[in-house]
């Protein structure tokens, strides 16, 4: 029985290979993949922050930049393709005070106390984030997104400046808190081209005055925003959040070791997309799905990421 | 289709299709994350997206052609773009004469279906349903999937094989990015198939009537006849309760007192059971008419089984909350009714239930153990035994040589306006649909904040809401043959002039149901919940003209 056309899934031919080496490991690698994917082969850990699997690189941290011998900068390993006789190193004094720097520089501006990752990074690169001197106070809300791009006032230099605001808490179901955003765009990347295609938010302002913001920084409920929280879902520093978790933290009673996480299916439309329940206390507290799932790459609509909430009714049921 | 009763493929080949018939569906909205995959297709391949709705959706925002055809014109546009094929020389000669049968008919059949004539039928230039046909005829790979649009009509299942049809037609089946999809509404609807809650068939989409085979083995495994005949579907049941030859109706999980077309008609019926016993999460509409309501555990979070999705992927639900105090799982409910009338089924478990299944669906789910469905993040039937991997697109068969099974035949069908039509005393055509942040009667949907829910409206066109002197929010009355409501009207610009839109999803305020008519079809059972002829009047003093 055999079939008259090519009847599965076209598979691209595979390229030419190309050879370079890897703290002086040789490796062998299709030609296109990335100085990331490449040190993975040998088992060499390259730390990443913007990188998410599921979206495009946009290589804007420089944490995962490695030195290429010959080469006049360093390079971003998320991005960077191999290349033939490419001789990389991933942990060189060079490269080591390069990530400690933005390390620090992160960490001086930024509230990192959501990001368990990123404080265990400040640890191994010995970063010391309080030489830059006391974080500068919180600005005004809305101060930040109406400050005019290319407009600078001279730096207060007792202060290390940061992005620290009030967090904006504009509607039932999620909460934007800026000062703990480290730019990272991925929130932008899923609502964007690679997931969800809504353009709700993006990056405004210049320099240090850069922000995610929705057009015109109008608060959430008058912008294209669906609610879909995939912005949720890939956000690395706790900046966006939903309301249960934002409110629960702000209790103190938010317990992510005390949770249980359970994979079932949602309730509504046929699409069949696998919820992950966080429970604590017995109750319903976050809805995520797997970055890993074929059938969401960690995405959900709004009724899967927020409308379980009529299981814990207390009317009628 | 074709002796299987799922969409033909899956989810990912819709990101490699080279065109894409999302044919009265508006997935951006009812089906998010499918539409994902479509957008993956769109601007990482070049999928091109044709969108035939009579609404200019969201969906169709995304379109590089939207196909705004008239309300119940499906089959004249399918069969106009047919007949374009077979004049043009595009029909996939080889793959008619090997794997399919009743050509011929098909073709005499639409042959009367010019460009000319489907014009004004369709309200669709010639020229454009010309570009459609040769761009699906032409295409390496092509798709339709469809939802309600398709099947909410007094013909449904003619609206169904009509876009069959065109896949067969042009050898779009059977492969990789070839196939024609339902997008199945809800969580379960696929899933409930399978087990068997169809009137006609058994567990495993076998025939109750037709397959002797089945019957014996399921009167082995049962240990009581099963009896050669078909059930009732729902709009049955309610033509039976009509005449008097039901009396007594169990309701589990369903809320047909909103979701039915016809509402006071159906209440009425609901009303004068002899006795009613309602299942459910919620004390629904419905549950409010039942003599007795059992209250149950939310399966999907507070119990354990499994479902099936629109892919045909089996997979596992399980429980991570408590039921609240007095709800019980569903199938203890239904073991102990058992046990009451007479038989002791122990105290079966989703996993218990799922095995039986398995056992006597042998072909269809026999290697899709509880662990298998575990390990594999679930998986597509049909899968035959523990070693199979499960099927990511059917009728692979009606490629090989020699055919594998019989042939796929074509269906004649013909263009069949709905029941209603516009008239000066209703001269508008009421057609409803969903919203992204909402569900069905909202049981569900309403229990969160959603910044999205704005309530029911009356969505109307701007041409028409200039003519009847009414702005954005204004109350406005809307009545058909069989019922009246008033709800604010909301101008927009997705409606063409004449035709007006609601949802179903807030029927304690709105009971867009009263309005519905209750003629379904034949064979599906689905009411023609798309098209009903309305009147709409300010329900307020209008304003004085030229203010």
């Amino acid at each position: 029985m055999t079939p008259l056309v090519q009847l599965a899934r076209p598979r691209r031919a595979a390229g030419p290979m190309v050879a370079c080496t890897i703290n002086g490991q040789p490796v062998e690698v299709e030609q296109g993949t990335t100085i990331l994917a490449a040190a993975k082969t040998i088992g060499v850990r390259v730390p990443t922050l913007c990188l998410l699997e599921t979206l495009t690189p946009v290589n804007a941290c420089r944490l995962c930049v490695v030195e290429v011998k010959g080469a006049r900068v360093l390079a971003p390993a998320c991005a960077r393709a191999v290349e033939a006789c490419m001789e990389i190193a991933t942990d060189s004094p060079r490269v080591h005070l390069t990530r400690k720097l933005v390390l620090e520089m992160l960490a001086s501006s930024v509230d990192l106390s959501a990001a368990p990752d990123l404080v265990a990074l400040l640890d191994e690169y010995g970063a010391r984030p309080g030489r830059f001197g006391p974080k500068a106070p919180a600005a005004p809300a809305g101060a930040r997104h109406a400050a005019i791009a290319g407009h600078h006032e001279p730096p207060d230099v007792r202060y290390a400046a940061t992005v620290a605001e009030p967090p904006t808490v504009d509607n039932e179901l999620y909460v934007r808190d800026y000062a703990k955003c480290v730019l990272c765009y991925k929130c932008v990347e899923a609502c964007g081209t690679d997931h969800q295609n809504t353009f709700a938010i993006a990056v405004a302002g210049r320099g240090f005055d850069a922000h995610i913001s929705t057009e015109l920084a109008v608060p959430l409920p008058d912008s294209a925003c669906v609610y879909c929280g995939n912005c949720i879902a890939v956000c690395p520093t706790g900046a966006l959040v939903g309301r249960r978790e934002y409110d629960l933290r702000a209790e103190g009673n938010w317990h992510p070791e005390a949770q249980s996480a359970t994979d079932t299916i949602c309730p509504y439309c046929g699409v069949g997309c696998t919820l992950t329940l966080h429970v604590q206390d017995g109750e319903i507290v976050k809805a995520t799905s797997p970055m890993d799932n074929t059938i969401t790459m960690g995405n959900l609509c709004l009724k899967g990421r927020f409308g379980w909430r009529f299981v814990q009714s207390t009317e009628g049921r | 289709m074709f002796g299987a009763g799922g969409g033909t493929s899956s989810y990912r080949e819709v990101e490699d299709a080279d065109v894409v018939f999302l044919w009265g569906s508006n997935a951006r909205e009812a089906h998010p994350i499918w539409f994902h995959h479509l957008l993956k297709g769109i601007r990482h391949h070049g999928t091109r997206l044709y969108v035939m709705d009579p609404r200019r959706t969201t969906s169709a925002q995304w379109a590089d052609r939207w196909l705004g055809l008239r309300v119940g014109s499906d089959i004249a546009l399918a069969n106009a773009m047919a007949r374009e094929i077979i004049h043009a020389g595009l029909a996939h000669r080889d793959f008619i004469a090997r794997a399919t049968e009743g050509f011929e008919a098909y073709a005499g059949a639409v042959e009367s279906y010019t460009l000319e004539w489907a014009e004004p039928v369709t309200g669709i230039p010639a020229d454009v349903i010309r570009e459609a046909a040769h761009a699906f005829a032409k295409a390496d790979r092509a798709m339709i999937c469809w939802t309600l649009g398709i099947t909410e009509h007094h013909n449904a299942v003619e609206n169904v094989l009509a876009l069959i049809n065109l896949c067969l037609l042009c050898g779009h089946v059977g492969r990789w990015g070839s196939g024609a999809n339902p997008l199945r509404g809800q969580n379960n609807v696929q899933g409930g198939g399978d087990m068997g809650a169809i009137p006609n068939k058994l567990p495993g989409f076998q025939d109750i009537e037709l397959d002797f085979g089945a019957r014996e083995r399921f009167a082995k495994a049962w240990g009581t006849p099963i009896s050669p005949k078909a059930g009732w579907n729902l709009t049955q049941m309610f033509h039976a309760m009509e005449r008097g030859a039901l009396s007594a109706l169990y309701v589990i999980g369903e809320n047909p007192a909103q979701s039915d077309a016809d509402a006071h008609r159906i209440g009425d019926l609901l009303d004068g059971l002899e006795h009613l016993v309602v299942q459910e999460i919620f004390l629904t509409k419905t549950a409010q008419y039942a003599d007795v309501v059992l209250p149950a555990a939310a399966t999907w979070c507070e119990g354990d089984g499994t479902v099936t999705n629109s892919e045909r992927r089996v997979q596992r639900v399980k429980a991570a909350v408590k039921p609240p105090a007095g709800a019980r799982d569903e199938l203890h409910i239904i073991a102990d009714l058992a046990r009451r009338l007479g038989r002791d089924w122990g105290t079966p478990t989703g996993e218990s239930v799922w095995n039986e299944f398995r056992a006597l669906a042998p072909h269809f789910a026999g290697g899709m153990s509880y662990a298998r469905l575990e390990a594999l993040g679930g998986i597509q039937w049909p899968c035959p035994d523990e070693s199979h991997p499960g099927t990511t697109f059917l009728h692979g068969r009606l490629w090989e040589e020699p055919r594998g099974g019989k042939a796929a035949p074509f269906s004649v069908v013909h263009h069949d306006p709905p029941w209603e039509a516009r008239d000066p005393q209703f001269p508008f055509l009421l057609t409803t649909g969903r919203r992204l942040e909402s569900y069905n009667t909202g049981v569900q949907s309403s229990g969160y904040p959603s910044p999205l829910h704005r309530g029911e409206t009356l969505d109307i066109s701007p041409e028409d809401a200039a003519k009847l002197g009414i702005g954005d929010g204004d109350l406005v009355r809307v009545t058909s043959r069989r019922g009246s409501v008033e709800v604010p009207a909301r101008i927009d610009r997705a409606l063409r002039a004449n035709l007006v839109f609601m949802t179903l999803h807030f029927p304690d305020d709105v009971a867009t149901n009263l309005l519905t008519i209750d003629v379904a079809d034949p064979r599906s059972g689905t009411a023609e919940f798309k098209a009903c002829a309305v009147r709409v009047e300010p329900a307020f003093a209008p304003h004085p003209v030229g203010a």
